[in-house]
């Protein structure tokens, strides 16, 4: 299956700026859906990590209130062009998805 | 039961031991009482351990004014506060007004830019916890129409 993330980060003055994409409903347990009437549960990403070489660089913690496909960009110090990032998340449900990416 | 010396000295060290861990090890643990009450009073009490903070101009909150769709609002948080430890969004009128925590790790910069839902007109504050304490700054985002259902 197609990694549910993409991330993209760019190195400049030792000073990464990490931009992300999840893809990922993020149901309130608000919803209502239209064909079955049936209130849709809770299903959203409770946290993101990112980890820079073994070193993790922030932990967001989410709740609903996060948009549907959540977007998230920080920046870290320390950084160096060909670091190893990973990028992971786990969901309400146990769901979770990881990648790898070069900082460029 | 009776618990013996040595277990209870053991036990003593345990606990020390887990009080060591470091900040980046405790923080893997989400929130959930916090991100589950209704109250942004309640909210911060549960995260932070006291809802009062003190209003800075060190902290930049850029959204719209105005947001139509608020199922996607976009926020773009930034502090010059120094030794910031996590930056919170607290949506004041939302079911569950604690949006999202971001723990702030040694070497990472305080600030952070995301997307959040919101049901409707609400002061959104953002509170920035340092080692001196807890600051804070608010702004109003109008909502056309809301994004909890959405």
């Amino acid at each position: 299956m197609a990694s549910t993330i993409k991330v993209k980060a760019k190195v400049s003055g030792g000073v990464a700026d990490v931009k992300s994409l999840m893809l990922h409903p993020m149901e309130t347990g608000a919803r209502v859906d239209a064909e079955t009437e049936a209130v849709v549960p809770m299903h959203f990403i409770t946290q993101l990590t990112f980890t820079n070489n073994d070193k993790v660089v922030m932990v967001a913690n989410f709740s609903t209130a996060v948009s549907r496909d959540p977007y998230f960009s920080f920046k870290f110090s320390n950084a160096s062009v060909g670091d190893t990032l990973k990028v992971a998340w786990v969901d309400n449900n146990g769901g979770t998805d990881e990648i790898e990416s070069v900082l460029e | 039961m009776h618990i013996g010396k040595r277990m209870f000295i053991k036990g003593g060290l345990a606990f020390a031991a887990l009080v060591a861990l470091p900040r980046a090890l405790l923080a893997a643990v989400w929130p959930e009482k916090a991100f589950n009450v209704t109250t942004a009073s309640e909210a911060m009490n549960e995260l932070l351990g006291s809802d009062q903070t003190v209003h800075s101009d060190e902290i930049s909150l850029k959204a719209p004014e105005i947001a139509e769709n608020g199922a996607v609002v976009p926020v773009k948080i930034k502090t010059t506060l120094k030794n910031v430890q996590s930056i919170s969004i607290v949506v004041e009128k939302n079911p569950r007004p604690l949006a999202a925590t971001v723990e702030i790790l040694p070497g990472t910069l305080p600030e952070f830019s995301s997307r959040i839902k919101m049901r409707e007109t609400s002061d959104v504050t953002v509170v920035v916890k340092t080692d001196s304490g807890l600051f804070s700054t608010s702004k109003e985002i109008k909502v056309t129409i809301g994004g909890c259902g959405g």
